[in-house]
């Protein structure tokens, strides 16, 4: 001890663990570099410019979005997830230009402009997918088949969730094309058993919890299977696996609570069927997560661990 | 629910946090008796209720185990002994190492010779229940814990409501701290006594001993030790999870009898008395010896040459006590009194040892920027009262009382275990501190 008689003062506890935001935001990073491989491998080089856009554009805007606001600018990881995750739920071909402007509202308006990381009601990366979609519609209509080879020419094909969409695969065929990503789609989404091991590495960490993804997917498969559909095509297909695993889970805009995120995902899974079955729009999974994130709030007012030795009829003086 | 079902869904609690428990450090080194001081001071107040009225003035000669100050009015307070003999040197407001508001103390000089003032010695059979209280009253004792309450205030049980139940907690979930484990080890007779004679007290019939399953050793020696023993009744010693905060009263409640503490209450509300092992020491110290609470063992440990288990008098210094450890490391800028969790930091070495001082913990700084709560949930995972602890931050920061209430702020024992796994470092604790405070302050107005 230097000086016995100037100690620090810090508050209870002493101890701290090893949890931390950056460590938290660095491992979803991690878990969401397999998919971005794989959307690399399947849709080209191009999509390696798409990822670097999103990424920088995210995190220029928070930096810029933090000086505006006079805050801190921390580079705690979080931006780079949200540029990620925006990318992701891209078609493979979106202009560079579409890619900067939706991850720029992604941060500035869905995130910051609500006061920062925790403040948000509404995940940014799918406000801004929501953004772009009602915004550029048009440049993002072009949807094309996995290629083999980097830098080949794209063939333009129809998304497995879109109108027109034909296949010569059998059953079990479409299954596996599926599940291991040989179908046109979003340039995450395309591949099941990538974001399943993303998925497997925020489970390990115990980043997520299994109840979020089991209930989501689960509400789909038995309501799709309900409602006369192919359950198994509409667990694998579109983005309901990375918004599963990487969107429902987003601490900031889901409950606190383990029943709450159940709730959650109930309500998002019966949204997605209902969309993609009754409504006008091929896929539901954007705007699911969107609209039960803003149930959030009210989630959180009712549902709420019975606190230890609470009595119902408790009188408050 | 059926109950499997929520087990099944995950909706179970399993609340609680695991940090890295560095027990090993003082881990079985036998309890030492150190070399005493040359002076001690002693805070007035080293236990939860009114503080103590000075007994002494300046000048005056006092043995060790005199009454310096006697308890103070109502009936919520303990009286304060000397703890080396020599004279009285001043009486002062001092920094109270619990609180860190100004307290009232007496600082003593010591002759060397430690002199004690005569015990009466007491066949414990042969005393009356007022009896036996009386002269744990007297003997100043207090929950050696941690929480310092009186000990008779705890054991005077009203006739309608009577104990069923004794919970001995020696459960010690605290990192570093091996006092209560050391004292299990060498003083398994004392305790046993302390239970034979709160038994008889109480007239309760069965009793649970509470110890983590970190410490295989001292269950071992408690099984062995129980059953020897002429204890009757059913007495048995249960190994815990070691999980903080195990050893918190409520928890441990839960944990062995699988009932809840009413909201706002005490165990003893629901018939169930709970005593530390170091307490019950304590007792049978009194009760039998007629030894007023002068002395406990203090872990010293964290950053010092090295640590030990040592019987120590209170009002010695933290320095004196680290020094007997070999000294602190240079790298060391922090002590703190009781264990890392909920542990209170020192403004200086020179701070006195109190009754509730189970540990002398010498450490470096690790203060972290606080960023903005990203909503993880890991604090209401974690909380084992299930309470929603970020909601305490929210409400604290919006100045919003009402809130704070509906989120029943009362019931948070500030074990710290929220603040502990935040990735944000919010220091959560220290907002709940200011939301009771603010309250308190609303409610006296």
């Amino acid at each position: 001890m230097e000086n016995a008689n100037r100690l620090i003062l810090s508050p209870a506890p002493h101890l701290r663990g090893r949890a931390s935001i950056k460590r938290d935001m660095y491992l979803v990073v991690l878990a969401l570099l397999l998919p971005s491989v794989g959307a690399i491998y399947f849709f080209g080089l191009y999509v390696l410019l798409m990822l670097a856009t999103g990424v920088a554009a995210a995190v220029l805007t928070e930096y810029v979005a933090k000086a505006m606001r006079r805050r801190p600018f921390v580079m705690d990881g979080s931006a780079i997830v949200t540029g990620l995750l925006f990318v992701l739920v891209l078609p493979p071909r979106t202009p560079l230009w579409v890619v900067a402007i939706g991850s720029i509202f992604s941060i500035a308006i869905a995130k910051e402009a609500f006061g920062g990381l925790g403040c948000n009601i509404f995940n940014p990366a799918l406000a801004g997918r929501a953004f772009v979609t009602l915004s550029f519609a048009g440049s993002l209509g072009r949807w094309i088949a996995p290629t083999t080879s980097w830098l080949a020419d794209a063939v333009t094909s129809a998304t497995p969730l879109g109108e027109g969409f034909v296949t010569t695969l059998t059953k079990g065929g479409l299954y596996k094309a599926l599940f291991f990503g040989n179908v046109a789609g979003s340039v995450g989404e395309t591949s099941a058993l990538l974001i399943l091991v993303g998925g497997a590495i925020l489970l390990a960490f115990g980043l997520i919890k299994w109840q979020v993804p089991v209930f989501y997917i689960g509400t789909v498969f038995v309501l799709s299977w309900l409602m006369g559909q192919d359950p198994v095509f509409h667990i694998l297909a579109g983005g309901l696996m990375i918004g599963a695993f990487f969107m429902a889970t987003d601490y900031v805009t889901s409950p606190l609570t383990t029943r709450g995120k159940i709730i959650f995902s109930v309500g998002a899974g019966v949204l997605v069927v209902l969309i993609r079955v009754l409504g006008n729009m091929p896929e539901g999974v954007a705007y699911s997560i969107l609209v039960m994130n803003a149930f959030t709030p009210l989630i959180d007012r009712y549902v709420r661990p019975k606190p230890y030795g609470y009595a119902k009829k408790k009188e408050r003086g | 629910m059926n109950t499997r079902v929520v087990e099944w869904l995950g909706l179970k609690r399993r609340a609680g946090v695991h940090p890295p428990g560095h027990k090993a450090l003082a881990s079985g080194k036998a309890i030492e008796h150190v070399p005493l001081p040359e002076s001690v001071v002693l805070p007035l107040q080293q236990h939860i209720g009114s503080p103590a009225q000075a007994l002494v003035k300046r000048g005056d000669e006092v043995k060790v185990g005199q009454k310096i100050a006697q308890a103070g009015p109502g009936f919520c307070s303990a009286p304060v002994h000397a703890t080396v003999s020599g004279e009285v040197k001043q009486l002062l407001t001092m920094v109270s190492p619990i609180t860190g508001d100004p307290v009232a103390g007496v600082a003593i000089e010591s002759n060397g010779e430690d002199e004690w003032l005569e015990c009466v010695p007491a066949d414990a059979e042969a005393l009356s229940a007022e009896e036996i209280l009386a002269r744990i009253k007297e003997a100043g004792i207090v929950g050696l814990g941690g929480a310092a309450f009186p000990t008779h205030v705890k054991l005077s049980r009203p006739p309608e409501s009577p104990a069923h139940t004794l919970l001995v907690n020696g459960a010690e979930c605290e990192p570093y701290i091996t006092a209560d484990a050391q004292l299990m080890l060498e003083q398994t007779d004392r305790i046993l006594q302390g239970i034979k004679i709160l038994m008889r007290l109480l007239s309760v019939s069965r009793v649970y001993i509470a110890v983590e399953d970190n410490k295989p050793q001292a269950i071992e020696r408690m099984r062995r030790a129980v059953s020897e023993s002429d204890l009757p009744g059913e007495v048995t010693v249960s190994a815990v999870e070691a999980k903080y905060p195990m050893g918190a009263e409520k928890t441990l409640v839960k944990e062995i009898l699988g009932v809840e503490v009413p909201e706002g209450g005490f165990p003893t509300d629901i018939g169930v008395v709970v005593q530390n092992v170091a307490t019950l020491a304590a007792v049978t110290d009194a009760v039998v010896e007629g030894k007023p609470l002068v002395e406990r063992v203090v872990t010293v440990t964290g950053l010092v040459s090295q640590p030990k288990n040592v019987l120590a008098r209170f009002g010695t210094s933290a320095s004196h006590l680290i020094e007997q450890c070999g000294g602190a490391d240079p790298r060391a800028d922090e002590v703190i009194f009781g264990g890392p969790m909920m542990g209170i930091a020192q403004p200086s070495a020179e701070s006195p040892i109190v009754k509730s001082t189970n540990c002398v913990l010498v450490k470096s700084s690790d203060i972290r920027v606080e960023h903005g709560c990203i909503r993880c949930g890991r604090c209401v995972a974690t909380c084992p009262m299930s309470l929603m602890p970020l909601m305490f931050v929210n409400y604290v920061k919006a100045v919003d009382y009402e809130g704070l209430i509906d989120y029943s702020i009362g019931s948070c024992v500030e074990c710290g275990a929220c603040a502990f796994d935040c990735p944000a470092n919010i220091p959560i604790v220290a907002y709940v501190k200011v939301g009771k405070a603010e309250l308190r302050k609303r409610e006296a107005t």
